[in-house]
């Protein structure tokens, strides 16, 4: 796909100022596209590969800003700026793998303007789906990453099926492991998702990667107050320090007594289409000490079945020592 | 409408810009030359059911100035080509090198990966923004001076940005925070140690001045 620098292909703008408005613009248009931050969303418009006839941009919805107290937890908007998340006195006193994930998300720049909403709905990045091939998740027959010859370090170790690309979200694994919910609006109504349940898997529609439909928004993330204060560990392995997306990522909340586990939710990302929260895991390592035999017995069946393309079984033992440092309590 | 309600600045001795500018301020099609025209024609169809005003006006430098805005414009294609602000540079277009980093109410943003019907209500800085009114430098760019910080400053407009935000939010950064302050700009000529000296005398400058 050639580089094309010039105007965006032409669209109508709408920049309502409430939910409501929004939906409604949603509703009363066809070939939409909610418009964040934005920095997902141009490259696909620059590139001419997605091509909405309305966009619409939410900067001017001051009710999707802000985060507030909810219950014993919070809710932080959709449209609050990385950087907000990250710097956040509440999030980082009480819920700091979500600070520390948002806080490692691309550029400065990118965390002043990208969003939480944004980085949670981003579409994958896998390069030939992101260079205009008309692969399965495009639409098209054919995965063009899966094949022997393909360029797969980056793609998935788990939870293939027709599409092996990942979920590249930092924000995700956290709110999985932190037990969040997504409040999503449509003129029908409000649901509210798990935030494990948000994310889908080829398996189910190889074309999102979110449960959003055309129409929907994503309005809040809604933090319960269960894990507050527990062990956190965050860590993202990426090959550069700075603008780059997680090779494998960790997220864990750890509640013990004693030096013994009580409870645990674990998450890792970048490693299949979806964040994987390790259920299994978190029932094994109950009632057991917080030690390095624990955490390898940990990282041994968080891999177990995992089944690497040609050139990322690397990503087996990365995420297995991610999964035992986050286990055996290793400062992050 | 008229090119003087486009653009008051012209930048001298760039014919080419300047009439860039004109051909896109009249609204003229051109078709033979290049790709800007194309956007600027297509977009005329999307006008007639546009949601909101073509003209608007931008708080730029703390001055406000009127321009006609297509929906999918971005901030740093109307600093350069409308409104002749072309000290933002524009390197990849794609969030992914710092060249066109700009403030927005103080806050570092890449201009080129932002509408600039997004940025309406709120005020823009640009590199020609930073010296005041009697020609004084910025701190920041009288510390790249004195450092020698760029090879050919390509990235240097992008570079500045970022540190003008740095020494507002920290005034006493380590070359530690200044290097993370920095990691959304990237320069080609690469000697990014030169590049944290100058950043840290802009601190050192910024101090003194306060
Ligand atoms: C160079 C570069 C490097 C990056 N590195 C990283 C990284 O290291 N880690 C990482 O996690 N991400 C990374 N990203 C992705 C970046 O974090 C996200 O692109 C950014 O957070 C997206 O936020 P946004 O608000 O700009 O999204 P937008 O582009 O505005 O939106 C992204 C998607 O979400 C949809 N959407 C947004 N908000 C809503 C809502 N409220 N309701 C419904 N739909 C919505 C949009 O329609 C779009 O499909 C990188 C991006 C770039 C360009
Ligand atoms: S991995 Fe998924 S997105 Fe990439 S080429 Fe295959 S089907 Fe397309
Ligand atoms: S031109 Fe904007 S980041 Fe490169
Ligand atoms: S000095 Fe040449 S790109 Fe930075």
């Amino acid at each position: 796909m050639a580089v094309i620098r010039d105007m965006m292909p032409a669209f109508e703008l709408f920049q309502p100022t409430s939910v409501d408005e929004a939906l409604d613009v949603l509703e009363r248009h066809d070939n939409t596209w909610v418009l964040a931050g934005g920095l997902d969303s141009m490259d696909w418009f620059k590139d001419r590969i997605k091509r909405p006839d309305v966009v619409v941009e939410l900067g001017s919805v001051s009710e999707l800003t802000g985060i507030r107290a909810s219950g014993d937890g919070l809710e932080i908007g959709a449209m609050t700026s990385l950087r907000d998340v990250a710097a956040s006195e509440e999030v980082r006193s009480r819920f700091g793998i979500l600070a520390q994930a948002a806080a490692e998300v691309a550029t400065p720049q990118i965390r002043n303007q990208g969003t939480l909403g944004g980085n949670l709905i981003q579409d994958t990045r896998c390069w030939y789906y992101r260079g205009g091939w008309p692969c399965y998740r495009a639409g098209g027959n054919i995965c063009y990453a899966g094949t022997p010859r393909s360029m797969n370090r980056e793609h998935a170790v788990t939870g293939q099926s027709r599409c092996v690309a990942v979920n590249g979200a930092d924000t995700a694994g956290a709110l999985v492991a932190l037990g969040a919910q997504m409040m999503v609006r449509n003129p029908g109504g409000e649901r509210v998702y798990e935030a494990e349940d948000f994310f889908v898997g080829p398996e189910i529609d190889i074309q999102r990667m979110t449960v959003l439909e055309p129409g929907d928004l994503l309005t809040h993330v809604r933090i319960p107050g269960d894990w507050a204060g527990a062990r956190f560990y965050w860590e993202k392995v990426r090959d550069r320090k700075s603008w780059d997306w997680a090779l494998a990522s960790v997220a864990a909340a750890i509640v013990e007594s004693n030096g013994m586990i009580e409870r645990a939710r674990i998450a890792v990302n970048g490693v299949a289409p979806t964040p994987v929260r390790l259920t299994d895991v978190e029932d094994l390592i109950q009632g057991m000490p917080a030690n390095d035999d624990t955490g390898m017995a940990a990282g041994e069946l968080a891999t177990r079945g995992f089944k690497p393309l040609r050139h990322n079984d690397y990503k087996v033992p990365l995420a297995r020592n991610l999964v035992r440092r986050a286990v055996r309590g290793d400062a992050a | 409408m008229s090119d003087a309600e486009i653009t008051t600045e012209t930048p001298t001795g760039h014919s080419r810009r300047t009439f860039i500018k004109g051909v896109i301020a009249t609204g003229a099609v051109v078709s033979s030359s290049s790709h800007l025209f194309r956007a600027r024609s297509l977009s005329a169809s999307a006008a007639v059911r546009a949601s909101m005003p073509r003209m608007i006006s931008l708080d730029v430098n703390g001055v406000s100035r009127s321009v006609d805005v297509m929906p999918q414009e971005t901030l740093a294609m109307t600093l350069r080509y409308k409104l002749g602000l072309t000290g933002t540079k524009l390197g990849c277009d794609r969030a992914e090198c710092g060249a066109c980093t700009v403030l927005i109410d103080g806050v570092s943003h890449y201009a080129c990966s932002m509408l600039t019907n997004a940025v309406r209500d709120r005020s823009v800085t640009t590199i020609e923004g930073l010296e005041s009114a009697d020609g004084t430098l910025h701190p920041v760019q009288q510390a790249v001076i004195d450092e020698g910080g760029f090879q050919c400053a390509f990235c240097a407009p992008g570079f500045i940005m970022s540190m003008v935000a740095l020494t507002n939010e920290n005034p006493e950064p380590t070359r530690e925070e200044t290097a993370e302050a920095l990691s959304g700009n990237l320069c080609r000529c690469g000697d990014y140690n030169k590049i944290l000296n100058s950043a840290m005398r802009a601190a050192e400058y910024a101090r003194r001045m306060v």
